[in-house]
């Protein structure tokens, strides 16, 4: 087993903090151009819908090495995606209607775009088995 | 605003800003200015790393505890920068990078959807409430901590 040896380990420890370099600087990228309720927003609506086609891929059909994996998932998407600064938004919205929104508008349109690449996920297992279904 | 994800420079000025919290007159010294994308690159790296580690020691396969812990300890730490009155430096680094990247959206929202579609609805809305409340708490917990300590 070479994910034994503690230099493999380092090599995935230097990947996912690639992934989380790139990551959480595109997020601030996105900080600067939109307000950053828009871009918290934006950030993780996008990265659900992204981490949630690579989670049910990996289910489904399994494509992607392990490797991409989670430089992608672990270091990329988790690192785009952020909790706290929701968090810190919720906590300190003026008014409690933009509480609501804020809240409303990361669960309500993050669950929606995990469920969305759920179905393109599985789009893509079934237009598999038809293609290849003899061989499997 | 530049978009230059290149680690080696953000690992340089890690060092450069670790050095500088250690004696203050190297900023002086040295002419150093880093571009806040790698101050926040190089937070979130070190952000993605810690993550990973946790997920490491306590994953389980009943309850997403590792995601719930990250993100409450995350809320905390961005709370307790902002309530310090941090610099924008700082922010960037501890709370937009580090905090930021230790935190993560996408699989907490990936596993409230799992929890659910596997028949643990309870657990889905316990997880997606949880997340909340304790981030909430910990960002008050913070506020409290910071203005009645000796900062």
């Amino acid at each position: 087993m070479t994910a034994a040896h503690p230099l493999a380990r380092l090599e995935t420890l230097a990947l996912i903090g690639i992934g989380g370099f790139a990551g959480s600087n595109l997020r601030y990228f996105s900080l600067g151009l939109l307000s950053d309720l828009q871009a918290v927003l934006l950030v993780n609506v996008l990265g659900c819908f992204v981490l949630g086609f690579l989670v049910y891929e990996a289910e489904y059909t399994d494509y992607i090495g392990r490797e991409s994996r989670i430089v992608f998932t672990t270091g990329f998407l988790s690192s785009l995606t952020t909790y706290s600064t929701f968090a810190v938004q919720t906590a300190t919205a003026a008014e409690p209607l933009v509480l609501v929104a804020v809240v409303a508008g990361n669960y309500g349109l993050g669950f929606v775009s995990v469920l969305g690449s759920r179905t393109l996920a599985r789009r893509l297992r079934d237009r598999t088995s038809t293609v290849g279904g003899e061989t499997a | 605003m530049s978009l230059e994800p290149t680690a080696l420079g953000g690992v340089l000025e890690a060092v450069l800003v670790g050095l500088a919290f250690l004696d203050p007159d190297l900023l002086t010294a040295v002419t150093f200015d880093p571009e806040p994308a790698h101050i926040v690159g190089t937070g979130g790296a070190i952000g993605a790393i810690l993550r990973h580690l946790i997920y490491l020691q306590f994953s389980s396969d009943r309850f997403p505890w590792p995601t719930l812990a990250v993100n409450v300890a995350g809320s905390f730490g961005f709370g307790a920068a902002i309530f310090a009155g941090a610099g924008e430096t700082t922010i960037q680094l501890v709370g937009i990078g580090i905090c930021g990247a230790f935190t993560t959206f996408s699989s907490f929202s990936v596993e409230t959807v799992q929890l659910y579609e596997r028949g643990d609805r309870l657990l889905a809305v316990a997880n997606a409430t949880g997340n909340l409340v304790l981030s909430l708490a910990a960002i008050g917990i913070a506020w409290i901590v910071v203005t009645a300590g000796p900062f």
